[in-house]
């Protein structure tokens, strides 16, 4: 990986010694497990806006997080910087959680291990590159964004790129660090014709290097998508109201399995049965269409990762087999509490948050439908191939997600453009509603951000052409 | 404070020694404390000093900025001679620069943010206010059967701003917060809500077993909710919902949304774009108000802003960016987001209070939805374009009848406010963004 140690012991001059000591003091109260999470992160963002470049950005994360368990109680605390003190400080304060027996004795920690598989194995990382490649970047998609059409009128277009060093540490003998990548370009339009004003976007990336950005990632081709969607909605009608068949287009749409079922089955929500599908394993949730899978070992994915933030392997864990639930998303504390094991679902946002059972790149696998017969089957209904966000009620099951390019579909041909609405369904019964899935998956191009108690962290989605046979279209036009 | 300040002064000279020709910078400590129990156990309990520093310069017309969170004076000079290297790359910007010298000011009022008390609170006693609340409601309705916990979060937070005009500022505070979300059970399925308090002071607070009971209460009436036809009908937003109509307002009056033509309320100065009962201001002066603060993160004073005066739209918010570039005034609502950049905020910006009870406002009702809560994104601030997910209570004949959930609201802002029929005169602050019960004349709910 172009290190031969991590860049806490290289750059840092942390030694396994001082692991051991972290440890120690975090279990100097009695308590399970403890573990550390070292993390140096450097991010660089760059806006384009009226064609000139408004500001470039950069920001430095340096910390270590201290988590202590004891039995279902976790302490945490954690230090913005390695000074030796501070650490412990923070071990002692993450102990205070326990307050049994210590077991005493001196906590060992093996010499720190590299991956064994790299998942984003790049040349070189976007950080290191020349700020001029990045503003180029920028500069093209500007130019083809206003030549896609004179009534697009804005264009602010954004390159991001993230560099993240994480060494993890564990009182159970695991220590192994990693190096990931991510980049990001987004591209925002707006266009306007006689006071009507509309907006379009696309994004794209992954952990890449910035060779990403070529076929339908060339800052051109996410450009002229994000001017057509804004064009687009220049003739939009009103969209309908009320419950209708839907077909969704293949990719980003996949946001549908991310809120009905995904949260749904993250570990923690089941173990305090809190979740709507707790008790549910093994039941069939879906029409036998449905499999459905979560996989953070995809490569070069924006949800994937060489290991989850709490050391252990990234997995393909299959969610749903043929409309049969199997399985959670699990976390070390869940896996550990359920009897389970851990799906290598464990993630945070940053040293400074406690992790917790989350989603990778989580899509559902091809069927045998031409998607072009899929449409032709539909009598009367919606069409949505574009989405903005998504979130559920994981207690209740409602979910939503708002359609941002949806068209109507009558006597099976795509017509009307429909302005943007909201969808929303029942979690553990809307799969059951899949009459056709297309041979078409397609994983969304790498923009997915997923929110849970206040942490944002990035993920993918992916979804073959669908068919749900009913669910609730939040429009005007009844 | 004055050791950030002392560094904050340092940066400045670096920067000013380095090449630059303006800059600023903010320095944020934030101590803080949070605790969770769940079903009478505590669950998490994070402790914690974290630091970031966000640093602007501006080399001519030029800018660019930088943050970390790792104040080791090597890494930190590092970052500043790396930010001026950046700020060269970028653009020339008529409109760059620090905020003018005139609209610097000296002495602060005094906005009561800080309440030294809460440190008298010991962790087994802050810990034990989130078991009460969580008690509370578990003792409220047999229905409450489970919960995802009772959380009380405590923050101690110090800034420090300075910039090469020779402004100098810094200001303590303390917020602190108390929620409970408990978890309903019948043969139907599950339901959850919540409840909480916020605020700087602690005899701001409502007592943990009011938040317990309420959250209980909120939780089980949502039992049994279903879906009801689709149609046309009066929607009223409880406060708690009502907040984000609020918000949906807020940036749609951005500077920033208005000089990049992304707003429904572009051109409309002086309009009427809301009902004429409708006055929205934004007040950074409030005295112990949780968005309150003497100066921006720009170092403009605090001000109070009028938004919309009985539905006429009287300003937008500017930072010292888009004041200069749409020909405003910085309006004191300069705030920076994580990554150091300046972007518009909110300070206390809410819709003022009117005369109903939310009690009146159900009985004017005869059919009609009482949202109580709202999910997803389906907001477009650039047409006003709405469409979220809702729960509620269906009104009939003046009385909350039974649960609904699993439909959609949908409309256009600018119809909403001007469809404004009733406004509340329970007004909650839970943050920076406030608003009382509203009752909209018609929006189409699309369910069943």
């Amino acid at each position: 990986m172009g290190l031969n140690k991590s860049i806490f012991f290289e750059k840092y001059n942390v030694t396994v010694s001082d692991l051991e000591t972290y440890l120690s003091e975090a279990l100097s109260r009695g308590g399970d497990y403890a573990d550390l999470f070292f993390e140096y992160r450097i991010n660089h963002s760059i806006v384009l806006e009226e064609q000139i470049i408004k500001s470039a950005t950069k920001g430095v994360n340096l910390g270590v997080g201290v988590r202590v368990i004891s039995g279902e109680k976790t302490g945490y605390a954690y230090s913005d910087d390695l000074n030796r003190d501070n650490v412990i400080k923070a071990a002692r304060t993450a102990a205070f959680i326990a307050n049994t027996a210590p077991q005493g004795g001196k906590v060992s920690v093996p010499s720190p291990l590299d991956q064994a598989r790299n998942l984003y194995p790049i040349p070189v990382f976007p950080a290191d590159l020349d700020i001029a490649r990045k503003i180029a970047l920028l500069e093209e998609a500007d130019r083809a964004a206003r030549a896609y059409d004179s009534r697009i009128k804005q264009v602010q277009a954004s390159y991001l790129d993230e560099t993240k060093h994480v060494l993890i540490v564990t009182s159970d003998g695991c220590a192994a660090w990693d190096l990931q990548p991510l980049v990001r370009m987004n591209v925002m339009c707006i266009a306007e014709e006689a006071g009507n004003r509309q907006s379009g976007y696309q994004g794209g990336g992954g952990r890449r290097a910035l060779d990403i950005f070529t076929g339908d990632l060339d800052p051109g081709a996410i450009a002229r998508e994000s001017a057509r969607q804004a064009v687009l909605q220049l003739g939009a009608v009103d969209a309908p109201a009320g419950p209708m068949e839907v077909v969704l287009g293949p990719g980003w749409p996949g946001i549908l399995l991310h809120e009905a079922i995904g949260h749904g089955l993250e570990a923690d929500f089941n173990r305090k049965k809190t979740s709507a599908f707790a008790g549910l394993i093994g039941q069939k949730v879906a029409s036998e269409l449905c499999t459905v899978v979560d996989d953070g070992t995809m490569p070069f994915r924006r949800g994937t990762l060489n290991m989850d933030d709490e050391g252990n392997p990234t997995h393909q864990t299959v969610l749903i087999e043929k409309g049969v639930l199997q399985g959670y998303l699990q976390d070390r504390l869940s896996a550990k509490l359920m009897q389970s094991s851990t799906t290598g679902n464990g993630r945070r946002q940053s040293y400074d948050h406690i992790p917790m059972p989350r989603m990778t790149n989580t899509f559902m696998m091809s069927g045998e439908s031409d998607p072009q017969d899929i449409i032709k089957s539909v009598k009367k209904g919606l069409y949505a191939v574009q989405f903005g966000g998504g979130q559920v009620d994981i207690t209740s099951g409602k979910f939503v997600f708002s359609a941002s390019e949806a068209y109507m579909i009558e006597d099976g041909h795509v017509t009307a453009p429909v302005k943007g609405a909201t969808l929303i369904g029942d979690g553990p019964t809307v799969l059951r509603q899949v009459t056709a899935v297309g041979n078409d998956l397609k994983l969304d191009q790498g923009i997915g951000i997923c929110g849970k108690d206040g942490q944002t962290i990035p993920v993918c989605v992916g979804l073959p052409t669908t068919k749900i046979q009913e669910i609730t279209v939040g429009g005007t036009e009844k | 404070m004055s050791d950030l300040l002392a560094t904050t002064q340092q940066v400045i000279d670096r920067a000013k020694l380095r090449g630059s020709s303006a800059a600023d910078v903010l320095i944020r400590e934030d101590n803080s404390f949070s605790v969770t129990v769940r079903m009478g156990q505590v669950e998490t309990l994070k402790e914690a000093i974290s630091r970031s520093l966000m640093l602007r310069i501006f080399v001519g017309k030029r800018t660019a900025t930088s943050h970390t969170s790792d104040l080791t004076p090597a890494v930190v000079e590092r970052l500043v001679d790396e930010t001026i290297e950046m700020a060269r790359l970028t653009s020339e910007d008529e409109s760059g620069g620090l905020p003018d010298v005139a609209v610097h000011r000296n002495n602060f009022p005094d906005l009561r943010l800080l309440d030294p008390s809460w440190e008298d609170l010991t962790p087994a006693e802050r810990i034990d206010l989130a078991t009460r609340a969580e008690r509370s409601a578990l003792a409220t309705d047999k229905a409450i059967a489970n919960s995802e916990g009772a959380s009380f979060e405590y923050t101690r937070s110090q800034v420090a701003l300075a910039n090469t005009l020779g402004f100098n500022g810094a200001y303590e505070g303390t917020g602190a917060a108390l929620y409970c979300i408990p978890i309903a059970q019948s043969k139907e399925g599950m339901q959850r809500d919540h409840w909480m308090s916020a605020a700087r002071h602690r005899n701001q607070m409502e007592s943990p077993e009011d938040i317990g009971r309420i959250a209980a209460e909120r939780t089980a009436r949502r039992l049994g909710a279903r879906k009801i036809p689709t149609g046309e009908v009066p929607v009223i937003f409880d406060a708690l919902s009502a907040r984000s109509l609020v918000g949906h307002l807020f940036e749609a009056v951005a500077g920033s949304a208005i000089y990049r033509r992304s707003s429904f309320l572009l051109d409309q100065i002086g309009k009427s774009i809301a009902a004429d009962e409708i006055t929205i201001v934004d007040d950074a002066l409030m005295p112990a108000g949780l968005g309150s603060s003497p100066f921006d993160d720009e170092g403009v004073p605090a001000a109070l802003t009028p938004i919309v005066e009985n539905g006429i739209l009287k300003n937008y918010l500017h930072t010292a960016y888009t004041a200069r570039k749409l020909g405003g005034r910085p309006t004191g609502n300069g705030s920076r987001a994580a990554s150091g950049v300046v972007t518009i905020g909110p300070t206390n910006f809410y819709l003022k209070a009117g005369k109903y009870s939310p009690e009146e406002i159900i009985r004017s009702t005869k059919r009609g939805l009482y949202v109580v809560e709202l999910i997803g994104f389906g907001v477009n601030t650039v047409t006003g374009d709405y469409s979220r997910g809702a729960v509620g209570i269906w009104i009939e004949d003046g009385r909350l009848t039974h649960p609904v959930q699993e439909v959609t609201i949908a409309g256009n802002l600018r119809e909403m406010l001007k469809n404004i029929e009733m406004v509340g005169n329970d007004v909650m602050f839970l943050g920076s963004i406030a608003a009382p019960t509203l009752k909209i004349k018609r929006m189409v709910v699309s369910g069943a």
